[in-house]
C-alpha cells in the first residue's frame, strides 16, 4: 500500500488510495447496514463493488463520502481522514441517473464547472484556470460541442459523460461511480470504459458499483464483493470467482449452465456457465465443474435461482 | 399618456402609496430571489410551513416585550428543525410531518393570540397592512431584506449546487449541513421581512410564483434569477396601484398580478416545447 | 364546579358547535388515514385554500356556499393537473402556485366586498356563529361522505396500497381516486366552517398520522383516527366556550398534542420504544 501522507493541498500530486478497516455502519434505528468491512485499494486501480441490492453498497459509498460515520473502524482516503480528503477535493462522485433532476436550469458547462467549486474562492467566481479545466474535461469526454445545452436536452450516454467530465474538472483522484452503465448503450459503455482505462493509466483510483457482472473482468483489476460485510476483496482473477459470487448473491443470481452436449456434438466436455444479475451476464467457459452435471443431458439445467433456463 | 398619468402617477401623490410601493418592491424582490432556490430545492412547501409557524413566536415576543421579528425568526427556525427531527425519528412521511407541525404551531399561536392582550391586530399579522406601513417599518424591513438578498446573491452558486447535487457538494468539501441551515435562516429572515407588508399567510405566494416564472422561461440559473426579480418588481408596482383603484387588499392584488405573469410564462413555455416537439 | 363545566351545554349554539365539530372531525379523520399514507397531505391544504374564492363569491351571490366551494375546488384541481402535465415544474411548486393564487383571489374578492362575508370567519372558521342553513349543509356533506367511506374504504385501501392488484380484481383505480378527491373536497368544505381555511390541513392529516404511530392494521387505524378526530373536535369546541373563541385553534392544538404524545409514548413506534430497541441491539451486538 502506497500512502502519501505528505501530499500538498491540491490533488494532482497525491497518491490515491482507499483503506477501509473494520468498518461497521449502523443507522439510527439500530439496523447494522455494514459490519466489520475491510479492504484496501491503491493508485492506478479500477475496482468493482459487487453485491445484491441492500447488501450495503450504497452505505459504503455514503461512508466513503462522509455522509455516514462508521460506528466502529476507520476509513482513510489517500492517507487522510474522509473529511480532509473531501476538503482537498480528492473525491469525485458520479451519481446515478435517477438521482439527478434533469429539468434543473443549468447548462452542461455549468455542471462541469461545479467540479471546480472546491478550487474557487468564497464567491465561486470562475477564473481562467477553471474555464480551461472545464474545456479540457469536456473535450476529453467528447462533449465540448454540447456545452451550451441544458442538461435535460442530452441523451442518456451524453448525460453520463457530463458527470464524468465534472469529476475530471474537479481533478478527483478517487472517483466513485454509482451504476455508471445503467441506461447507457453499449457504444457509450465502451467509451466510458476506455476513458476509465486512461484514468487508471494516470494513476487514479476508481470504485465502480455495478450490477453489470459481465463487463467486470474486461476492465476492473480489483473486485470487492459485499453482502453486509466484505466477503472477498482482491485482484479480479482470483476474487471474481464462481464461489465468491455464489456467496454474495445466493438465490438472487440467475445461474444457468449448459452441458457440453447442448453446445456441440464432439467430445469436448466443458460447460458454459452463465451468471447474471439481470444485466450483462457473466459467461464462464470450461470451468471444472462437470461432475455435477452428467454429460449427455439434453437440457441446460439450472442449479440456482427460481427461473428456468432460457431455451 | 394621459391614461398613464391618471392611472399610474396620480395615486403616488399620496404618501401612504409611496410607502406602500417601496415596501412592496422590497418584499417582492427578497421573496423572488429566495423563491428561485426554494423551487429548485423542492422547498416550496417549506416556505408555506415556516411562514405559518411564526405566529406563536410573534405572540410570545409581544408578551415578552421583544422585537416581533426576533420571536418570528426563532419560531420559524424551530418549525423547520422540528420537522426535520420528527421526520428522522418517526415513520410518518415528510409532507405529513410538515403539515402537522405548522398547523399545530399556527393553532397554538391563534389560541395564545386570543388570550394575550395585544395592540397588534390579528388580521394585520395574518395579511399585513401594506398601505399602513410607517417609514420606521420600511427601515426595519430593509434592514432585514437587503443583507438577506446580498447573502443569497453572493452565495448563489453554493446554494445552486446544494439544490442540484448535494452528494457532489459534499464530495468537494462544501459544508452541506451549514448551507442547508443557512438557507433555512434566510427563509425565516425573508418571512420576517415580509411580515409587516404582506403578513404570514400570503408571503408563501410570493415565495413560489416568481421562481416558477423564472424556471419556465429560462434555461440558466442567473437568467432565472433576473426574470424572477423583474417579474416580482413589476407585479409589486402594478398590484399596489391596482389595489388603490379597486379599493381592495394590496397583498392579494400583487399575488394575483404575479399569477397573470405566471400564465404568460406558462404560455411561452408551452409554445417553446411545442416548437421543439415539431422540430423533433 | 360541575355547574361551571356543564354550563356550555346550556347554550344551544354551544351544543350545535360541539356536535357539528365532532361530526366533521370524525369524517376528516377517516379521510386522513388515506391522505397521510399516500403522501398527499398537502393536497388537503391546497384544496382548503383553493375553495376560498368560491366561498366568497357564493356568499356574495347568495347561493349555497358549498356549491361555490366545490366549483372553485374543481377549477383549482384542473389547473394543477394541467400545469403538472405540461411543464417540468415540481409537483409541490405547482400545487403551491395554484392554491396561493386562488387563495389570494378569494381574499381580494372579500376585501372588495367586505360586507357579504367576514375574512376572519373564512380563514379561521366560525363554528360558534354558524347559521342554521350552513349547519344543514355541513351535516349533509359529512353524513353522506361518512356513508360512502364506510361502504368503500376497503376498495380505497386496496387502490392506495396496490393499484395493480386493485385493477386485477376488477376495481377502477381512476374512478376510486376521483371518488376520494370528491370526498376530500366535500370534507374540506365542511371543515372550513369549523376550523377555517388555514387549519383544515390538520383535520385531514393529524388524526391519521397519530393513529399510524399506534397501529399497524388499517382497520384499527381508521377506528383510532376517527375516535381521535371526534374527541378532539368536540373537546375543542367545548373548551372554546371558556377561552372565548378560536375553536379551530383549540381543536388543532389538541390534535397536535395527541400526536406528540403518540410520537413519544407509542408502544411500538414511539421514541421511547425505539430507544429501548436501539439499546437492545447495541447490547446484543458483539
Amino acid at each position: 500500500m502506497n500512502i502519501s501522507t505528505t501530499g500538498l493541498p491540491g490533488s494532482a500530486d497525491v497518491k490515491p488510495s482507499i483503506v477501509v478497516e473494520g468498518v461497521t455502519v449502523r443507522y439510527g434505528n439500530g439496523v447494522t447496514a455494514v459490519n466489520d468491512a475491510s479492504f484496501a485499494l491503491g493508485a492506478g486501480t479500477i475496482c468493482a463493488l459487487v453485491g445484491i441490492n441492500g447488501s450495503g453498497k450504497s452505505t459504503l459509498f455514503k461512508t466513503l463520502m462522509g455522509f455516514l460515520k462508521p460506528a466502529r473502524g476507520s476509513v482513510s482516503i489517500a492517507g487522510l481522514p474522509v473529511r480532509q480528503a473531501l476538503k482537498r477535493g480528492l473525491v469525485a462522485y458520479v451519481p446515478q441517473a435517477e438521482e439527478v433532476d434533469w429539468s434543473f436550469p443549468v447548462l452542461v458547462e455549468d455542471v462541469v464547472m461545479m467540479g471546480r467549486y472546491g478550487h474557487m474562492g468564497f464567491l465561486r467566481i470562475a477564473g481562467q484556470a477553471d474555464r480551461e479545466a472545464v474545456e479540457q474535461a469536456l473535450t476529453r469526454v467528447n462533449m465540448l460541442e454540447f456545452r451550451k445545452r441544458q442538461i435535460g436536452e442530452l441523451s442518456g450516454g451524453q448525460r453520463k459523460r457530463v458527470f464524468l467530465a465534472r469529476a475530471l474538472a474537479q481533478g478527483g483522484q478517487v472517483i466513485l461511480l454509482d451504476e455508471p452503465f445503467t441506461g447507457v448503450d453499449v457504444k457509450t459503455e465502451d467509451a466510458i470504459v476506455a476513458l476509465m482505462r486512461e484514468l487508471r493509466a494516470e494513476g487514479r483510483l476508481m470504485l465502480v458499483s455495478t450490477h453489470n457482472l459481465g463487463s467486470i473482468p474486461d476492465f476492473c483489476d480489483q473486485v470487492v464483493i459485499i453482502n453486509r460485510t466484505v466477503l472477498a476483496a482482491g485482484p479480479t482473477q482470483t476474487t471474481f470467482t464462481h464461489d465468491n459470487l455464489q456467496r454474495a448473491f445466493g438465490g438472487a443470481l440467475r445461474h444457468f449452465r449448459l452441458g457440453g452436449a447442448d453446445l456441440h456434438d464432439d467430445d469436448d466436455q466443458r460447460h458454459v456457465t452463465v451468471i447474471t444479475d439481470d444485466e450483462r451476464p457473466l459467461v464462464l467457459y470450461g470451468k471444472r465443474e462437470s461432475e455435477t452435471l452428467a454429460p449427455g443431458k439434453t437440457n441446460g439445467a439450472k442449479t440456482d435461482g427460481e427461473k428456468d433456463p432460457a431455451p | 399618456m394621459n391614461l398613464i398619468e391618471t392611472w399610474l402617477i396620480a395615486p403616488l401623490a399620496h404618501e401612504f402609496m409611496q410607502r406602500g410601493l417601496v415596501v412592496a418592491v422590497l418584499v417582492g424582490v427578497v421573496c423572488a430571489v429566495l423563491s428561485c432556490f426554494l423551487i429548485l430545492k423542492g422547498w416550496s412547501l417549506m416556505g408555506d410551513a415556516v411562514s405559518h409557524a411564526v405566529l406563536p413566536g410573534i405572540v410570545l415576543a409581544q408578551v415578552a416585550g421583544l422585537p416581533l421579528a426576533a420571536g418570528a425568526f426563532v419560531a420559524g427556525l424551530g418549525c423547520a428543525l422540528s420537522i426535520g427531527y420528527l421526520k428522522e425519528n418517526s415513520r410518518v412521511k415528510e409532507d405529513t410531518v410538515m403539515g402537522i407541525v405548522f398547523s399545530g404551531m399556527f393553532a397554538l399561536g391563534l389560541v395564545m393570540f386570543v388570550k394575550v392582550d395585544s395592540d397588534q391586530h390579528l388580521l394585520h399579522v395574518l395579511f399585513g397592512n401594506m398601505l399602513g406601513v410607517r417609514w420606521e417599518d420600511i427601515a426595519e424591513t430593509a434592514a432585514i431584506a437587503v443583507p438577506t438578498i446580498a447573502v443569497m446573491l453572493a452565495k448563489r452558486r453554493d446554494f445552486l449546487l446544494l439544490a442540484f447535487d448535494p452528494a457532489h457538494a459534499r464530495a468537494i468539501g462544501l459544508p452541506v449541513r451549514l448551507l442547508n441551515f443557512g438557507l433555512l435562516m434566510l427563509l425565516a429572515l425573508t418571512i420576517v421581512a415580509a411580515l409587516k407588508a404582506v403578513g404570514i399567510i400570503l408571503v408563501v405566494a410570493m415565495l413560489i410564483a416568481p421562481g416558477a416564472i423564472g424556471f419556465l422561461t429560462t434555461r440558466r440559473f442567473d437568467a432565472m434569477l433576473a426574470v424572477a426579480v423583474t417579474a416580482a418588481t413589476v407585479s409589486s408596482v402594478i398590484g399596489t396601484i391596482l389595489s388603490y383603484h379597486l379599493d381592495g387588499a394590496t397583498g392579494p392584488c400583487i399575488v394575483v398580478v404575479q399569477a397573470v405573469f405566471f400564465l404568460i410564462a406558462l404560455g411561452l413555455n408551452l409554445r417553446r416545447s411545442a416548437r421543439r416537439a415539431a422540430l423533433a | 364546579m360541575i355547574e361551571l363545566l356543564l354550563e356550555p351545554f346550556g347554550y344551544q349554539y354551544m351544543v350545535k358547535a360541539i356536535w357539528v365539530s365532532a361530526l366533521v372531525g370524525g369524517v376528516c379523520a377517516f379521510l386522513s388515514c388515506f391522505l397521510m399514507l399516500k403522501g398527499w397531505s398537502l393536497m388537503g391544504d391546497a384544496l382548503a385554500h383553493a375553495i376560498v374564492p368560491g366561498v366568497a363569491l357564493a356568499y356574495l351571490l347568495k347561493v349555497p356556499y358549498a356549491a361555490g366551494a366545490f366549483f372553485s375546488g374543481l377549477l383549482a384541481a384542473l389547473a394543477m393537473a394541467l400545469v403538472r402535465v405540461r411543464t417540468q415544474l415540481r409537483e409541490d411548486a405547482v400545487i403551491g402556485i395554484v392554491f396561493t393564487t386562488f387563495f389570494a383571489a378569494g381574499l381580494l374578492i372579500v376585501s372588495i366586498n367586505p360586507t357579504s362575508v367576514n375574512v376572519q370567519s373564512i380563514v379561521l372558521g366560525n363554528i360558534l356563529g354558524i347559521s342554521d342553513e350552513d349547519v344543514i349543509q355541513v351535516a349533509i356533506i359529512a353524513a353522506v361522505s361518512l356513508v360512502v367511506l364506510v361502504a368503500r374504504w376497503r376498495d380505497l385501501m386496496l387502490v392506495f396500497f396496490d393499484e395493480n392488484q386493485a385493477r386485477a380484481v376488477g376495481l377502477s383505480p381512476m374512478r376510486l381516486k376521483i371518488l376520494f378527491f370528491v370526498l376530500l373536497s366535500a370534507c374540506t368544505v365542511a371543515a372550513l366552517q369549523t376550523v377555517g381555511a388555514v387549519l383544515v390541513i390538520a383535520m385531514v392529516i393529524t388524526p391519521g398520522a397519530t393513529a399510524y404511530l399506534l397501529s399497524d392494521r388499517f382497520g384499527r387505524l381508521i377506528w383510532i383516527a376517527v375516535g381521535l378526530g371526534v374527541v378532539t373536535s368536540a373537546a375543542g369546541a367545548y373548551a372554546s366556550y371558556f377561552l372565548d373563541g378560536s375553536t379551530g385553534g383549540l381543536i388543532v392544538v389538541f390534535q397536535t398534542i395527541l400526536f406528540l404524545l403518540a410520537f413519544v409514548f407509542a408502544p411500538k413506534h414511539g421514541r421511547l420504544a425505539a430507544a429501548r430497541a436501539a439499546r437492545a441491539v447495541s447490547e446484543s451486538a458483539p
